[in-house]
This record gives C-alpha cells, sequence and structure tokens, in this order.
C-alpha cells in the first residue's frame, strides 16, 4: 500500500491506493467526491471495494477542488476519469462537481459511508466537520433513519476550535493531546456562543489558567454541546465518529466519557465517510441504470 | 432621598444617583475581569460628581447581566423592569423598548406607567446583540464608531448568509476580497443585526412609540437599519446607555417608600 | 426517516422536525401553502421519495422566521402543524 504526504499549513494533505487491486479487470469503478467547506475527499471503489482516496484542502473554486482532489486520488493508479463509471458529488459543494453523474445529501453518503466503514452493527454517526456538526442515525444497511445538522453555528465545529487555537497559539493538530495533559479536569467552557467563549477564555488567562487547562475547558465544552445535539436523535449503539474533529483526541476522549460510550475505530481515514457513501451510492446508481438498459 | 441605580452590563457599567427624581449625576466603567471593583469605583466616581456620600444614598439597587455580583446593593431588579421603569420616566409615549446591548437584545412592550406586558430576549448568542457589529468591525478594520457611520453612505443591500458571528466574519472577509465597498458591508451588517432584532421584538407586538436603548443606540447605521426594517421612527433617549441604571435608580426609590 | 431541519446555537434548540415516513403517503400537503414564511418545499430526497422539507434558505434562521406565528403570549396552534394531516410535522420551540 502506498501513502505519500505533504505538510500543509495546517494539516496534512495525502492520497492513498490498495495496490493489490486492479483497476483493470474491473466491471464497475465509481468515485465519491465530498467537497466541504474547508477540506475535499475523493473515494476510487472498484467492484464495490475501497480502491483509492485523496484529502486535500478546498480551494476557493468548488470545481477545481473536486477536480484536484479526484486526480490525486487517481495518481499513479493509471486510471483517467474516463475509466469511472459513475461519480456522485456530496458535501457542501456537491452541486459544483462537474463530472458528478449526481448529487447527494452529506447526510445520505455519511450514513452509507459508515456503514461500510464502521460495518452494519453501526447505528449513530456523528460527524464533525469545519463548518457544521452532524447527527445521524441510520439502520443495518446505512440508510438514514433521523438526521439533524447543524451549520448555523460555529460552536461544536471545527471553526470553533479554530478560534481557540489561533486565541491560543497552539497548532490546531496538537489540541487535543495539549488539553488531556492536566492534573485535573477543569469546569467547561460556560458560553456556548464561540465569541463569548472567546472572551470567557482570555479572562481565565488573565487568572492564571494554563493554556493547557483553558483548551481543557473548551475541549469538554464542546464535547458537552455535541452531546446536547446527539440527544436530540438518541444514541443507539453503535456509535461511530467521523470528520476532522475525530482526529481531536481532547475531544473524543471528553464525548466518550460523558455518552458513556466507545467510538468504533476505522483502519481509514474518518474524513473520508462522505466521500466513501457517495461512491457506494455511485456503484448502485450504475448498476441500477444498468439493469435498465438490458429490460 | 437619595438613590442609586447600578447597571452591570456585560461591556460596561452604569450608574446613576437620583436625588428626589432628579439625576444628580451618571458615571461609565468597563465591566473589565472584575465586574464587583469596577462596579464600586463606578459608584464611588458617580457620588463625588453629585457631591453625595455614598453613605448618604438611601438605597441602591442593581440591575444587568452582573446584577448578582454588584456590591453593597440593597436589591435588584431584571433588566426588563428597569428598562421599562427608566424609559417611561423620560419619555411617557413610549410603549415598545428596544434594548441592544453588547451581548443581548430585548424587546419591551410597555404600558403608560411602565408596567412590562411582554418582553423577549435574545441572549448567550452574539448574532442578535452588539458583538456581532463589533466582530464585523474588526474584521473590516475599522473603528465601530467609523463603521456606524459609513454605514449610512451605502444605498445598497446585500444579503448576508452567515447568521452565526463567526462564520460572517469570514464572509465579510470574502466581501472585502470581492472589491464590496466597505460601507455597503456596513450596511449589510446593520441590517442583519436589526432583521433579528425586529422579529424578536415582533413576537411581543409593537406598539407605538417605539424607542431604542443601549449601547447600541449610539451606532447611527443600526438605528437607520431599524427604522427601515420597522418602517416607522424610532427615538432614541438621551443619555440612552443609561436607562437601565436609572430605571434601578427609580425603584430604588419606589422601594424605600 | 426523521428529519430536523434548524439548528442550536447558545440561545436554544430550534428544530422543525418532519416524519418523512408519514409525509411520503400525503396526497395534499397542505403545509406548503399554509405556512405564511413559505418556509415548505416538496423535493426528491436522496432514496427518490417525493417529501416536504425546510428550504435551504430558511435552515439557519428557523427561530426567526417562524417569529410570525409564535407571539410571546397567546400563542395560537402553528399553521402548518395544523395542516398537516398526517401529523408528520413538530417544532422543537
Amino acid at each position: 500500500m502506498g501513502e505519500k504526504t505533504k505538510e500543509f499549513w495546517r494539516w496534512k494533505e495525502y492520497n492513498w491506493s490498495d495496490e493489490t487491486i486492479n483497476p483493470k479487470e474491473a466491471e464497475t469503478i465509481s468515485a465519491g467526491v465530498d467537497v466541504g467547506s474547508v477540506s475535499s475527499q475523493a473515494v476510487i471503489m472498484v467492484d464495490g471495494k475501497l480502491y483509492a482516496y485523496s484529502n486535500m484542502r478546498t480551494g476557493s473554486d468548488s470545481p477545481d477542488s473536486a477536480r484536484n482532489a479526484i486526480n490525486w486520488a487517481m495518481e499513479g493508479t493509471g486510471l483517467t476519469l474516463d475509466d469511472i463509471h459513475y461519480s456522485v458529488g456530496t458535501g457542501y459543494g456537491r452541486v459544483n462537481v462537474p463530472f458528478a453523474n449526481r448529487a447527494i445529501t452529506e447526510i445520505a453518503c455519511h450514513a452509507r459511508g459508515g456503514n461500510f466503514m464502521y460495518g452494519p452493527t453501526v447505528r449513530t454517526i456523528l460527524d464533525m466537520g469545519g463548518q457544521d456538526c452532524k447527527a445521524i442515525l441510520c439502520d443495518e444497511r446505512g440508510k438514514v433513519t433521523n438526521f439533524l445538522m447543524n451549520d448555523k453555528c460555529a460552536a461544536g465545529t471545527g471553526r470553533g476550535m479554530e478560534v481557540f487555537s489561533d486565541l491560543l497559539a497552539v497548532p490546531i493538530e496538537d489540541v487535543g493531546e495539549l488539553s488531556l495533559d492536566v492534573d485535573e479536569e477543569p469546569p467547561p467552557v460556560s458560553s456556548t456562543c464561540v465569541v463569548f467563549a472567546k472572551s470567557e477564555a482570555s479572562s481565565l488567562l488573565r487568572e492564571g489558567w494554563s493554556k493547557k487547562r483553558v483548551l481543557a475547558a473548551y475541549c469538554s465544552a464542546m464535547a458537552h454541546r455535541v452531546v446536547s445535539l446527539l440527544e436530540r436523535i438518541t444514541v443507539e449503539k453503535e456509535f461511530a465518529i467521523t470528520g476532522g474533529i475525530a482526529k481531536n483526541a481532547g475531544v473524543v476522549t471528553r464525548l466518550e466519557r460523558e455518552l458513556n460510550l466507545k467510538a468504533l475505530k476505522s483502519k481509514h481515514d474518518t474524513q473520508i465517510a462522505g466521500a466513501l457513501g457517495a461512491a457506494l451510492f455511485a456503484k448502485s446508481l450504475v448498476e441500477k441504470q444498468r439493469k435498465k438498459a438490458v429490460q | 432621598m437619595v438613590t442609586a441605580g447600578i447597571d452591570m452590563g456585560a461591556k460596561n457599567i452604569k450608574v446613576v444617583i437620583l436625588e428626589d427624581g432628579v439625576v444628580k449625576s451618571r458615571a461609565m466603567a468597563t465591566t473589565g475581569f472584575e465586574p464587583a471593583a469596577s462596579a464600586s469605583k463606578c459608584l464611588e466616581q458617580a457620588a463625588q460628581e453629585s457631591g453625595i456620600e455614598i453613605t448618604a444614598i438611601d438605597h441602591i439597587t442593581s440591575t444587568g447581566a452582573g446584577r448578582k455580583t454588584a456590591p453593597n446593593v440593597n436589591s435588584d431588579i431584571t433588566d426588563v423592569g428597569a428598562d421599562a421603569k427608566g424609559i417611561v420616566h423620560l419619555m411617557d409615549d413610549v410603549r415598545t423598548v428596544i434594548d441592544v446591548g453588547a451581548e443581548e437584545g430585548r424587546g419591551i412592550k410597555i404600558e403608560a406607567d411602565g408596567k412590562v406586558i411582554d418582553f423577549a430576549v435574545n441572549e448567550k448568542c452574539a448574532a442578535g446583540a452588539g458583538a456581532f457589529a463589533e466582530a464585523m468591525s474588526r474584521a473590516l478594520e475599522v473603528s465601530l464608531e467609523e463603521f456606524g457611520q459609513i454605514s449610512l453612505k451605502s444605498d445598497k443591500t446585500i444579503p448576508m448568509n452567515a447568521q452565526c458571528a463567526v462564520f460572517a466574519e469570514s464572509e465579510v472577509v470574502s466581501l472585502v476580497h470581492a472589491k464590496t465597498p466597505k460601507h455597503d458591508i456596513a450596511k449589510a451588517v446593520h441590517d442583519a443585526i436589526a432583521s433579528r432584532i425586529v422579529s424578536m421584538v415582533r413576537r411581543v407586538g409593537i406598539n407605538e412609540k417605539i424607542a431604542l436603548v443601549g449601547g447600541v443606540s449610539h451606532n447611527p447605521g443600526f438605528l437607520d437599519a431599524l427604522k427601515r426594517a420597522l418602517e416607522t421612527e424610532v427615538v432614541v433617549p438621551e443619555n440612552p446607555d443609561y436607562i437601565g441604571a436609572l430605571g434601578a435608580a427609580i425603584v430604588a426609590g419606589e422601594r424605600t417608600k | 426517516m426523521k428529519a430536523n431541519y434548524g439548528y442550536m446555537d447558545g440561545s436554544g434548540e430550534f428544530f422543525i422536525t418532519i416524519d418523512t415516513d408519514l409525509c411520503i403517503e400525503c396526497s395534499d400537503r397542505s403545509c406548503v401553502d399554509a405556512c405564511p414564511a413559505a418556509l415548505f418545499e416538496i423535493i426528491m430526497d436522496d432514496y427518490d421519495d417525493e417529501v416536504v422539507a425546510i428550504k435551504q434558505e430558511h435552515r439557519k434562521k428557523v427561530k426567526y422566521d417562524c417569529g410570525a406565528c409564535k407571539p410571546v403570549s397567546d400563542r395560537p396552534p402553528l399553521p402548518c402543524v395544523e395542516a398537516c394531516k398526517p401529523g408528520a410535522i413538530t417544532h422543537s420551540w
């Protein structure tokens, strides 16, 4: 398995492919592209098996970001866009994926992708993205039974965490670990609103709190907030977390503690769930099309 | 009889000292990180200005978000109750008070005697308060004062998609990159806050005359946006930041009787 | 499927829930015309079912857009909830 890594300002961009699969012999090659507000992912599946993916920053132009993501996923595989039988776009920029045959909401794609990544026992999927937070309940086939998406308010999103990493001058990828390095858990930041939480944090720093302690208080506030969102859909076992914040141990640990539930682990990047679901939809849709053509 | 009202706001503390119903002095101080100490200092300053000793004050009533943290007071009253009392003292024909402070927005429907009929509050979210305009003026790199002024120069209507102050900041930055004039952005921001405030006030029902009070009433851009959204005249009393403190001082007088 | 449209912010929880399993069966969709703020629309969802949803442009401000139907006192029944025959619509606030 080949993996290439590039360092960027905020997080790693990279691609991955399974070299044991030969796409040239495939009956169906399907693709999913998730153009998020902050990062974009492309997934390529070969006969329903995960073959290649990429994870990149979203640029200022959605069509370009979609093209870059799929091109990078295909890099070194010998595949071109013409080899892909069906593509589905999802995410915030889903209607701006120029090569997609259809757009499907990120809610449906996350449920379907989560079902593949974590297996059919997963019932609750929490996706914490750059600018939104989604709570999804799904059945054993990965079909959504209950969902909500909070993209109005920055609290509980990656953006909210970025405001804190900026305020404290701590790199975003270090926030989780540092927040766990405290002797005792401080009370959570009491304001939900990120603007007010920021002034609250400033006064805590003035009172002499360490950066770690302030981070702990914010990670804990974020975990608490996400739990109240989850309560609206009522959490069912098994439970999984996808999206960028799934990589922040400070939030995940506190979330698991509050829910008294361990999140399932996946060997794949939690950020590809949406694109993966889109690729799975793409496979079913092309198969449906073929059936119709035969009839 | 001498009474005092202390309004413990999120951003500023305001004090009014009344002697037999006449305002003797006013003082304002930044709330800061030690509100109790700021309140004491603010009260001392007001006392000094009026030439009245603090010990000669018969009753002190606190109000505002931090009213329970005010030191050495005799009683407290809600922001809503204080606003209503304060405004009818100055303008007895006002029936709707809109109070927009740094962190809260309120709509209050009142009777002639300052009795509250109904009220609605927007709190704990910067979108419907002065903090929203402050954050946007910072994103535009202009002072809050200038931000309120330049807004009046615009005749464009640009919709803002983001509701959250954090997301709206990025939207403002994109508008700047797209070469949108600053005064048009300022108007868009004031329109957005005004529309949220108005839909909140409509829930209590609007009776004329309407008064705008609180710190944000100094912002001409917001006042203009509010008038357009309400499609009617809005009056601003003198010293609009002190309405809550004045109301509290009046209530203090009623409580000593 | 229970589709929750709306949001949670510092000031509270503001969700309109549409139970699409009930909504699918409905033939007249009178909620669409009943809403004075025109929040509802008929869409084809991801599973190719025709259901009612809250329009995208209203999802981040339902607290304000629904304000006219939610006066502080003497609150009448909500027109959308009254109009919905299968009882698929609920408001969280």
